[in-house]
């Protein structure tokens, strides 16, 4: 790692650890524990969209798999009631099976088609969440989930035992994926998106290898999703839907594809405005309208537009920034070379030997 | 025993018979010639020999082995590999990322080795690492480790996609066509390396169609015209059999 690299880091760890201390708002603390979950999502569907190019939507079914996971077998609902650290493990494992289950038809097909089935999946799980209300509890969902307990102690509704669990899982979670990028995996991960033919003609299991990429993103998920069940002890239908799916996949866009450290960014913009910046920005805009005595701005909840406001990052970042905002370096040559390749066209750009230097 | 050996493969696409009763076997440690006018068949052999096609009639024997029907996963790992004729790199991987990517079948780390970066993965990337320069120099690309594979000049594309062959251990190398596109001093330079890539132990099957190349480095050369075989035996009694400077060098070259 270069030396602005390791300072970012640095500086990023000491402000995270002490984040609770500083900003004793326990909404607030709450906030960034929900961001931490993003960030989770975003750094679990880069490894199927940025490494492997795969293109999924409707990720969000994952995390709702996770989230009823522990739902069904920590709540009364069946009258079960396994401990939150095992099944953070099941949590992520059934949603890895879920991932494998979808894959395993899906995987032979390409770029728009893979993206529809995987959009259609996304829409199935809701669904089905909201109506076979016998287990699921329907669109009201599932109550009364156990919350962590630690040597006896229960986490309730303390955010910040929560807030530091998500800071765990999430350091473990970054330390795995930069092993797994620079391993015999993660080559062959970003040598299938590059090219899938050349790849198995040097003995790479594609399918196989675009399985595993599925399983472990979508288990990343499962365990956010585990978290997430934890943390607010309820669960319902409402948080999986389509305009989460598109939230995670703008985490990554804006931060930049492929790359940890960008899509750790991206998840932390996104996460931070959709539980932090637009509740507050709403009830700025109520006081003002209190004050001004605009009726308007009293009743504006600019919660309703958060999707509106992703949809326009994907707009802007794809205008001017197509690359995302920390990208890999591999994504900035991929983009500038096709912009050059737009210019030069043909044998002029294939002799092009310009040196992009490696990270 | 021939290392492999077709036995009257055909392959038809439809109503066009591509390739038809093909029966053709490489010696092992010989550099074997497949030439042929455009659209003869030759590349359409490559991909039946390496599993992206299953002939229609005929058995792919390697070492023994059928291959008919394994994928081209499962050729690679039995001892094939191939470059193609329209270069397949990993664009956006750098140069030696491409090498180790060759070496995949040879490398045995797990997936739990790579996310928790063990002392096995470590070692064994470290050697692949190694193993990756050592073929980089011996393909003269040492130099340009870390460009994109896209950034290289189209000749040290060619020489790149040798070397990530190379560097899955292979008894058999295909190459089709890498002599194409490239200037006459690199083509001398190209058929030194096939020949030094022989004397390393690995046999060659070779597509071309520069015939000072193919007559300068062949053991045995076999002619496919319309899928099928005219004629075949050492560069000199091919270059003068009547059907082949009819169908082939007849037509130019
Ligand atoms: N997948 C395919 N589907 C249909 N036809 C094909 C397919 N692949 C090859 N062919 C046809 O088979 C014939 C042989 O093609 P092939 O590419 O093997 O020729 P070649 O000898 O390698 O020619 P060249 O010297 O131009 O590379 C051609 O007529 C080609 O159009
Ligand atoms: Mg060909």
């Amino acid at each position: 790692m270069s030396g602005p690299r390791r300072a970012f880091w640095a500086v990023l760890i000491l402000i995270a650890l002490g984040l609770p201390f500083i900003d004793r708002n326990s909404a607030h603390i709450s906030a960034y524990v929900d961001t931490g979950y993003i960030v989770l999502l975003a750094l679990g569907l880069n490894i199927i969209v940025g490494y492997t190019g795969l293109l999924a939507l409707g990720f969000a079914a994952f995390y709702a798999v996770g989230a009823y996971t522990y739902a069904f077998f920590a709540s009364p609902q069946f009258g079960m009631h396994v401990s939150f650290w095992l099944m953070l493990a099941g949590g992520g494992a059934v949603s890895a099976l879920f991932g494998v289950l979808l894959g395993a038809p899906t995987l032979r097909l390409r770029g728009d088609y893979l993206a529809i089935v995987t959009l259609g999946f996304g829409e199935i799980v809701p669904q089905l969440l909201q109506n076979l209300d016998k287990y699921t509890g329907g669109p009201d969902g599932i109550a009364s989930i156990d919350q962590p307990r630690l040597f006896g102690f229960s986490f309730g509704f303390n955010p910040v035992p929560y807030y530091y669990v998500c800071l765990a899982v999430l350091a473990i979670s970054l330390w795995l994926l930069n092993n797994l990028r620079h391993s015999r995996l993660g080559r062959a991960w970003m040598a299938i998106r590059e090219d899938e033919l050349a790849a198995a003609h040097m003995g790479i299991n594609t399918t196989a290898t675009k399985l595993l990429a599925f399983a472990m993103g979508s288990a990343f998920a499962g365990l956010a999703g585990v978290l997430l069940a934890g943390k607010y002890g309820a669960v319902s239908p409402s948080g999986f839907d389509f305009n989460t799916s598109i939230m995670i996949l703008a985490a990554i866009v804006l931060g930049g594809m492929g790359n940890l450290t960008g899509v750790f960014v991206g998840g932390i913009i996104i996460g931070l405005l959709n539980s932090l910046l637009l509740p507050q920005a709403s009830n700025l805009m109520h006081a003002l309208g209190r004050f001004t005595h605009i009726p308007v701005l009293q009743a504006v909840d600019l919660n309703q537009y958060r999707f509106m406001v992703y949809g326009g990052i994907l707009v802007l970042v794809m205008l001017f920034r197509p690359e995302g905002l920390i990208p890999s370096a591999t994504r900035r040559a991929e983009l500038r070379v096709q912009h050059h390749d737009a210019v030069v066209t043909g044998a002029g750009a294939e002799h092009m030997a310009a040196q992009e230097p490696v990270v | 025993m021939a290392l492999l050996s077709l036995r009257e493969v055909s392959k038809s696409f439809g109503g066009l018979i591509a390739v038809k009763e093909l029966s053709l076997d490489v010696e092992p440690g010989s550099i074997v010639s497949l030439i042929g006018p455009n659209g003869a068949g030759k590349s359409t052999v490559f991909n039946l020999i390496t599993g992206i096609y299953e002939p229609t009639h005929g058995d792919v024997v390697f070492a023994g082995r059928r291959l008919n029907g394994l994928k081209p996963n499962a050729v690679c790992a039995a001892g094939i590999m191939r470059t193609f004729q329209n270069i397949r790199l990993f664009a956006f991987m750098t140069v030696l990322e491409n090498v180790m990517v060759g070496q995949h079948a040879r490398l045995k780390a797990a997936v739990w080795d790579g996310a928790l970066h063990t002392r096995f993965a470590s070692n064994e990337d470290k050697a692949a690492d190694r193993k990756a320069m050592e073929l980089l120099e011996f393909v003269g690309l040492e130099a340009y480790t870390s460009f994109w594979a896209r950034n290289l000049p189209y000749g040290m594309q060619r020489r790149l996609e040798i070397a990530r062959a190379l560097a899955g251990e292979p008894q058999l190398l295909l190459l089709d066509e890498p002599a194409a596109g490239t200037n006459p001093a690199e083509k001398d330079a190209l058929m030194q390396l096939v020949r030094s890539i022989r004397d390393r132990g690995v046999t060659i099957l070779l597509i071309e169609h520069d015939m000072r190349l193919v007559m300068g480095i062949s053991d045995e050369v076999h002619v496919l015209d319309y899928g099928e075989k005219i004629a075949q035996g050492p560069p000199q009694a091919v270059r003068r059999n009547p059907r082949v400077i009819e169908a082939y060098l007849g037509k130019g070259a």
